[in-house]
């Protein structure tokens, strides 16, 4: 029953090749948006579609595409974010190893869509054996015409070249990516001026999601009002979610999102709920840097709704009682986790991965990382809980780029629907050493209803 | 938050759009934008920025700006000391923006409202950004070159709490001699990138620059390399701390007790004009002539006021300048005290003072002590002065 998009052929044998992708429908969304559309045809298309930006932040594609500043005689590009590193992510991955060559023709669209002759994926160095997947497909594309000059005869010419990273998070941030492609030290750039006017070399730049960018061919395929179609509102088509942590079957999935929470991870289609009997405590729902929600809030939202799989329902009640639906890494936590020590080892990430460019970030991730550590291994105060609320709050939003505002996210998350779980580690400092606080009141919301 | 950004892209697009080619910048140039910031109304030229606009009508409405240099392309928006709340928008477009803005990276529009000391926001992330650039700042005031002079010091002083809630460990460098001329203390770094920025701008090649990320961001030139450039020292003035210092000036003086003096010389490779700052007849120390704030000032012919190696590190004695007189600091810091504003000779003579007794001597401290010999010039002492160098004076 569920629409699949983007992995419907991901497992035909031999998809990764030229061949069996062309024989299996591939590249036909090129041949019909070059031949029969105009590039603001396609935007248009894509405008229609209400796609919206798959890398985290969800902004609509189509109005990022209009925004593109188009002065005479500048070139203009389009590049690919893959540098796909927030901890729990791995969506991209998947799609680009197992069917690299729907990203190679959603590529060749959104270049032509952009005016767009020399086109980038920025992957990250950690993936090292995608970009020669990925540079096997270009090559194939390129052999059967459907890369270099005169593509189909349109006089349109598009070039593809892969660009590794070498392993920074930060790299995935827009401006950073620009930055570290330009052969720079990846330091994200202070906006205004944005991509979109002053880009790559100071030219008119589109960065999208290595997701958002592929589902640009089955937009193309089925018309924009047909992709509309599928999903809820204004989160129109599927979504790649990559599910891990304490659940019978991780991986990754593709949805419609129409189907709940509960459903997604309870119901043997996906997830196949949690591992080893165990009871649901908590879930990070769109990758490391979004708030944390504990089961209660999880399942229905603080009005009592059910809550969806969906950008809306997702960020129902703001931060306050929800999250977001980010980049879809879906991070479940058994009732064994230790809440503390999670938000310890994300804090030790984001101290790790931030760029050192403005003092907030710099100064202020490496400070809760150490008092969150304290707190972890027994050494905490009771004062140091509200500390971490006031250094979160002071680097949120006080910062260049949102790698700040991902610091101090689940920290904020974390103290707010987990204090007392915080309080009894200060205050139990050799018992939370041996044994773990276990559920408390975020008892699992099925278990509430039986 | 998102949104937001790429909403102004357009507007940036749409007057780009409107507005190619050069002569649409004349106008632009000659347009005057309205904006008010903490209810005091300026008119300014279209593309100023915040921080420049508030400049103009000075005193505590201008913010305090660590990384900013006007002179330096490029430098800005990392420190975030800066930030303004933007209460409004634009006459056309007036809602507010959502995140505080840096100030000295935003540029005003017509009709901008923007609150500065006025917004209980901004001085509270105001204090928070000196509790984060002093968490690994070791403080040590007391042993540094720049204390006086120091940016971070009125910084904290003005917006900074009395303690820490810091209580580790600091993060520590070990010191960096970077050729024979400067010194690097990268425990003091706030890496505001002003140094890399300068020696990208004033030399042909740029042999330091930053390390690693994060906290462990450093300032480095990798393997130990000197910076050999004509006009290298010029970090030294440009750094708002005490991490890059002058080796021919370290621990000689504190800068207090020096005074600046303006003087120049003919110099083929800089403009020659600089400040002296003297002890007595001694030439202690030699910058570019700074403006009140903390800025290179613009020489005599237009350009701005970097000064050569052989001007700052060379030309020690008074012989070597012509002075032109005392000069006036006007930054707000503690070198700006004493030294001759608004200074006014008493009429009373001594005598008059002492009711026609002369002035005695009862002690001259110089006849005692064994380290306090005037006759002994501490800027030529090499390195730091030790009473062994007094000792052997004696001797001889």
């Amino acid at each position: 029953m569920a629409v699949k998009l983007l992995l419907e052929k991901a497992h035909v044998e031999g998809i990764r090749t030229y061949d069996v992708y062309r024989r299996e429908g591939g590249y036909r969304a090129v041949e019909k948006a070059l031949k029969s559309m105009s590039p603001e045809a396609i935007v248009e298309e894509v405008k229609k579609s209400g796609l919206r930006g798959r890398g985290g932040a969800g902004f609509p594609t189509g109005m990022k595409w209009s925004f593109i500043a188009k002065p005479e005689g500048v070139p203009r590009h389009l590049v690919c974010n893959a540098d796909e590193s927030e901890p729990g992510t791995f969506k991209d991955r998947y799609l680009m190893e197992f069917i690299p060559h729907l990203l190679i023709e959603g590529l060749i669209i959104s270049s032509f869509a952009l005016g767009s002759n020399a086109t980038y994926i920025y992957i990250r160095g950690e993936y090292a054996w995608i970009p020669d997947i990925l540079e096997q497909a270009i090559a194939e594309a390129k052999a059967n015409g459907w890369l270099g000059k005169n593509i189909l005869g349109t006089g349109f010419d598009c070039e593809i070249y892969v660009q590794r990273g070498a392993g920074a998070y930060i790299c995935g941030e827009e401006t950073a990516l620009i930055e570290s492609l330009e052969g720079k030290r990846g330091n994200p750039r202070i906006k205004p001026p944005f991509p979109a006017v002053k880009g790559v070399w100071d030219r008119p730049t589109v960065v999208n999601n290595v997701e958002t960018l592929a589902a640009v061919v089955p937009i193309i395929n089925l018309t924009g009002e047909e992709y509309a179609k599928i999903g809820v509102g204004r989160s129109t088509g599927t979504k790649l979610i990559s599910a891990c942590g304490n659940i019978n079957k991780p991986g990754v999935y593709e949805i419609d999102m129409t189907i709940s929470v509960e459903e997604f991870i309870y119901s043997d289609e996906y997830c196949g709920g949690i591992a080893n009997g165990k009871r649901l405590k908590a879930c990070i729902p769109g990758g490391s840097s979004v708030p944390i929600l504990p089961a209660n809030l999880l399942f229905k939202t603080a009005k009592g709704e059910t809550r969806y799989m969906n950008y809306e329902s997702l960020s129902d009640g703001g931060f306050a009682t929800g999250s977001m639906m980010g980049s879809g890494g879906f991070i479940v936590l058994d009732e064994d986790q230790c809440v503390v020590k999670h938000t310890y080892t994300l804090a030790r990430f984001y101290r790790h991965e931030s760029c050192g460019q403005c003092s907030p970030c710099r100064e202020g991730t490496g400070w809760m990382e150490k008092i969150l550590k304290n707190i972890d291994t027994g050494k905490g105060k009771m004062s140091d809980i509200d500390l971490l609320w006031d250094i979160q709050r002071k680097i949120e939003g006080n910062t260049i780029c949102p790698l700040g505002d991902a610091a101090a996210w689940p920290v904020a998350a974390a103290i707010r629907h987990f204090r007392d779980e915080f309080e009894w580690h200060v205050l139990n400092p050799e018992e939370s050493q041996v044994r773990n606080f276990g559920l408390a009141h975020y008892a699992d919301a099925r278990e509430v209803v039986a | 938050m998102h949104r937001r950004f790429v909403a102004s892209a357009a507007r940036n697009k749409k007057t780009s759009h409107s507005a190619p080619g050069p002569c649409v910048k004349i106008i632009a140039m000659s347009e005057l934008f309205k904006v008010t910031i903490d209810n005091i109304t300026i008119e300014v030229p279209a593309g100023t920025t915040i921080l420049q606009a508030a400049r103009k009508i000075g005193g505590e409405v201008a913010p305090p700006a660590m990384c900013y240099y006007s002179k330096l392309k490029g430098s800005g928006g990392k420190c975030r000391t800066c930030l303004v709340e933007v209460s409004k928008g634009s006459e056309k477009d007036p809602r507010p923006m959502p995140k505080l803005v840096a100030s000295c990276r935003t540029t005003v529009m017509d009709g901008m409202e923007v609150k500065n000391i006025t917004s209980e926001k901004v001085i509270d992330a105001r204090a928070g950004v000196v509790e984060f650039l002093l968490l690994n700042h070791p403080l040590d005031c007391p042993i540094c070159d720049q204390a006086g002079e120091c940016h971070l010091q009125d910084l904290s002083y003005e917006h900074g709490k009395e303690g820490t809630r810091f209580e580790f460990q600091k993060r520590t460098f070990h010191k960096h001699d970077l050729g024979p001329y400067i010194q690097l203390h990268m425990t003091r770094c706030i890496l505001c990138y002003r140094c890399v920025f300068t020696a990208d701008q004033l030399t042909n090649k740029r042999v330091h620059g930053v390390l690693s990320r994060g906290d462990h961001a450093e300032i480095a030139t990798y393997i130990e390399k000197s910076l050999d450039n004509d006009f290298i020292g010029n970090v030294i003035d440009v750094c708002p701390v005490g991490a890059l210092t002058d080796k021919t000036f370290r621990f000689k003086n504190r800068v207090w007790f020096t005074k600046p003096v303006d003087a120049h010389r003919d110099c083929d490779k800089c403009c020659g004009e600089v400040q002296l700052w003297m002890r007595g007849d001694e030439v202690f120390r030699v910058t570019a002539r700074k403006d009140e704030w903390g800025e290179i000032k613009d020489s005599s012919k237009g350009s701005t006021g970097w000064i050569c190696n052989e001007c700052r590190f060379e030309k020690k004695f008074a012989s070597d300048w012509t002075i032109e007189g005392p000069t006036q600091v006007n930054r707000h810091s503690v070198i700006s005290q004493g030294h001759y504003v608004g200074l006014k000779k008493p009429n009373e003579t001594f005598e008059k003072v002492m009711n026609g007794r002369e002035p005695r001597l009862f002690m001259d401290i110089h006849s005692v002590s064994e380290v306090n010999k005037p006759e002994i010039q501490l800027s030529l002492i090499h390195g730091p002065a030790h009473s062994d160098d007094f000792k052997e004076n004696n001797k001889d």
